[in-house]
């Protein structure tokens, strides 16, 4: 059967179970949007392709399945650039899909063309640019598969007009692809029978999860684990959901505004089982400090990760719900109680005081986690101190609940992030917090939600700027404030515009009454809430130094 | 350290800048690199000598390792593998110290490539041990210009780059 290129890249994606699209046209993609006109796939027109692009990437980390973003070539295709960065750096499948101008054409400077495969060669798990028709489903195929196995990652395929408009003969794919888990090899059966003999030695063992355990799906076996030897566990930023956050073996988030019942525990650890975690800079602080005198058992699906930032005493690569449960079946039951008592009492030293009962954000967040308790909820925030606020205080009980740009950090990510995994998840419903300048660098994509009435609740924590900044103004720069501070914005105003009912609040018993207002409307809802400028994210760690080192702000 | 590692990549456009820039992106430093066609016109092969440690070396591996296009990778250590490059120098040597530099060359069996009224081409091939001690001597004579390419090498015996597994790179440091 021949068909055009467009309609090959229709029949590719329902093949891929794609029901939802994130997208933007333009003159170069435009066969292929005349083929998704017809096709029983959702088309979600965003205000921005940088919003295509962390929709899908939201889409993807709350459902586990592939995102799809489309752009049209030149500023459409540049456009999608940071959202394709913050899922590289965070290993999301996404696949992006853009169209480039007609073969003839290619390197000669034509309207709207650019090279995007040269552009996001370094932010792409791998990319293409489709020169032979016949090749196209192939391609797209090859791309998802790349995108969803081993370690996820977005994927670029970018198709000139031509190409689309082409005729070609389609077969269908004999079957739907279907992911080989990694299998765990002989090398790595007698990593783990050595990793179990020396966690039996450990006096004071942790876990740390990371964000690859939420994509191995790996929860339940790092439960299994823990609950076997009463270990501690902590979650890196990309971590949080892989290990519930009420449960009591849980101390909370790792690395520089981490908790320090968390951090002091690694510090203090003289074994540390990383699962999925590929020891940031902002998890480890100074490297040398971090690994010095403990066992460093490491598992990762990415050989490459083991010995790349912490050497590894240790290392097991490959499928980590397997591998975990190999371990599990190895260990004796054991509890620790001297190791618990130490830690009981940095729990204990810790407790939050009482504050004084001005609105904070973490009392802010600490009212969304009360008020959510019941799970049915979706996490995404944006970047900044809210963000840092949000992990701390949010409880984030289950994997794929919590949507944050950990490895880019990139502000603007959580609104659009919010509507991907809203529409992924329709069943779960999305808070998504942000913080006022974050918002304002993709609030546009309000429209999108209103236009699909889409129920997220977006909190924007408004401390007039840019807070972060502020407070490493604070910390670091002598109190010399600059380029952090603006005059205020109407968000209610804003919201209005695009006909979502907005309120603002500066108490905590208005937040409270706003907050169960929006829980009870089906509707799209922002609330703004004002915090004080001045307010610090703590602890806090330099960046660069040991892990224990708190600031004193 | 200088390490050779020789990279079995499937010919396609744009495969050199995604290797070579996967080494300038994380850093690694290339000494050099040179890239032909092989037997099976579907694949090109890479050899590529890159300095550093061998935690270094570990890393280049396993990101290598990971780049689509990458079918296979072999190390080339000096006591298992043969490795060659060419240089070519252009020297000054008219009149009487012209039978010096051909005498040299002899003793390197470089082959004389170009003769002209004021200057001699000479061919060297060799490790680089060998053209570095070549060019270290025949510079005084007058070295107008070089052009070197990078080392190009094979493993010694019956092995070949498609014995080459997908293997698991880790080795076990200390318990
Ligand atoms: C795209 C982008 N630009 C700049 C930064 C650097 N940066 C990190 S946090 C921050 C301030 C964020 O302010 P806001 O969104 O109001 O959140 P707050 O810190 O006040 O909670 C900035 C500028 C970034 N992470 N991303």
């Amino acid at each position: 059967m021949r068909i055009s290129g467009a309609q090959i890249i229709v029949e590719c994606l329902k093949e891929q179970g794609v029901d939802t699209v994130f997208g933007y046209p333009g003159g170069t993609i435009l066969p292929f949007y005349d083929a998704l006109r017809d096709a029983p796939i959702r088309h979600i027109l965003t205000a921005h392709e940088q919003g295509a692009a962390h929709a899908a990437d939201g889409y993807a980390r709350a459902s586990g399945r592939a995102g799809v973003c489309i752009a049209t070539s030149g500023p459409g295709a540049t456009n999608l650039v940071t959202g394709l960065a913050a899922a590289f750096m965070d290993s999301v499948p996404v696949v992006a899909i853009t169209g480039q101008v007609p073969t003839a054409l290619i390197g000669r400077d034509a309207f709207q063309e650019v090279d995007i495969t040269g552009i996001t060669m370094p932010v792409t798990k791998h990319n293409f640019l489709v020169k032979d028709a016949a090749k196209l489903a192939e391609t797209i195929r090859y791309a998802f598969r790349i995108a969803g196995s081993g370690r996820p990652g977005p994927v670029l395929v970018d198709v000139p007009r031509d190409i689309q408009t082409a005729a070609i003969l389609f077969e269908p794919a004999a079957e739907p692809a279907d992911m080989v888990p990694f299998a765990v090899a002989g090398a790595a059966v007698a990593r783990i029978e050595a990793a179990a003999v020396a966690i039996a030695r450990a006096k004071r063992p942790a876990i740390i999860a990371g964000g690859g355990a939420v994509a191995a799906e790996a929860a339940p076996e790092i439960a299994a684990l823990a609950a076997k030897i009463a270990c501690p566990v902590v979650s890196t930023l990309m971590g949080l959901g892989a290990f519930p956050a009420s449960h009591p073996l849980f101390l909370g988030l790792t690395g520089m505004h981490g908790h320090k019942a968390a951090n002091n525990c690694i510090h203090d650890a003289d074994l540390i089982i990383a699962v999925g975690s590929r020891f940031s800079d902002r998890v480890t602080g100074d490297r040398a400090k971090y690994a010095a005198g403990k066992t460093v058992i490491h598992i990762d699906v990415d050989p490459a990760e083991i010995d790349k930032n912490v050497a590894a005493h240790i290392g097991i690569t490959g499928d980590m719900k397997t591998i975990l449960a190999m371990l599990v079946d190895r260990l004796a039951a054991g509890d620790n109680p001297s190791w618990w008592q130490t830690i009981a009492a940095w729990q204990e030293e810790n407790r939050l005081p009482p504050a004084a009962d001005k609105l904070t954000a973490p009392w802010l967040c600490g009212e969304i986690a009360v008020r959510t308790g019941g799970g049915g909820y979706i996490f995404a925030t944006d970047v900044g101190q809210h963000q840092m606020w949000a992990a701390q205080h949010l409880k984030i009980e289950t994997p794929r609940t919590w949507v944050t740009s950990g490895g880019l950090g990139a502000m603007g990510y959580g609104l659009p992030a919010a509507v991907g995994a809203q529409l992924a998840v329709p069943d779960k419903r999305v808070i998504h917090i942000a913080g006022d300048s974050g918002f304002k660098m993709t609030g546009a994509e309000l429209h999108t939600v209103a236009a699909h009435r889409l129920p997220i609740i977006s909190v924007i924590l408004d401390n007039g700027g840019l807070g972060m900044i502020r407070q490493l103004q604070h910390a670091f720069f002598d109190r010399r404030y600059t380029a952090c501070e603006l005059p205020g914005v109407d968000f209610v105003a804003f919201a209005a515009a695009f006909g979502i009912r907005a309120v603002s609040v500066d108490t905590r018993d208005g937040f409270a009454a706003a907050f169960a207002a929006a829980l009870a409307s089906p509707d799209p809802q922002v609330i703004v809430a004002a915090i004080d400028p001045a307010d610090l994210v703590s602890p806090m760690v330099p960046p660069g130094a040991a892990i224990n080192a708190y600031l004193d702000i | 350290m200088k390490h050779a590692l020789s990279i079995l990549v499937y010919n396609q456009p744009g495969v050199l800048v995604r290797v070579a820039g996967m080494f300038s992106r994380r850093g690694f430093n290339i000494h050099s690199l040179t890239v032909g066609i092989t037997q099976d016109p579907r694949y090109s092969r890479i050899t590529v000598v890159v300095c550093g440690d061998n935690g270094i070396l570990d890393q280049i591996v396993k990101q290598l390792d990971k780049l689509v296009e990458v079918e296979a990778i072999q190390l080339l250590p000096p006591e298992t593998s043969v490795r060659r490059g060419i240089a070519m120098v252009k020297i000054a040597a008219g009149g009487d110290k012209r039978s010096e530099v051909l005498k040299l060359a002899e003793v390197f069996r470089a082959n004389i490539v170009d003769v002209a009224e004021q200057s001699v081409t000479i061919e060297i091939t060799g490790d680089d041990d060998k053209i570095n001690a070549f060019i270290e001597l025949i510079n005084p004579y007058g070295l107008l210009e070089m052009v070197r390419t990078g080392m190009a090498g094979l493993a010694r015996g019956a092995s070949t780059i498609y014995d080459y597994e997908r293997r698991d790179c880790y080795e076990q440091i200390v318990l």
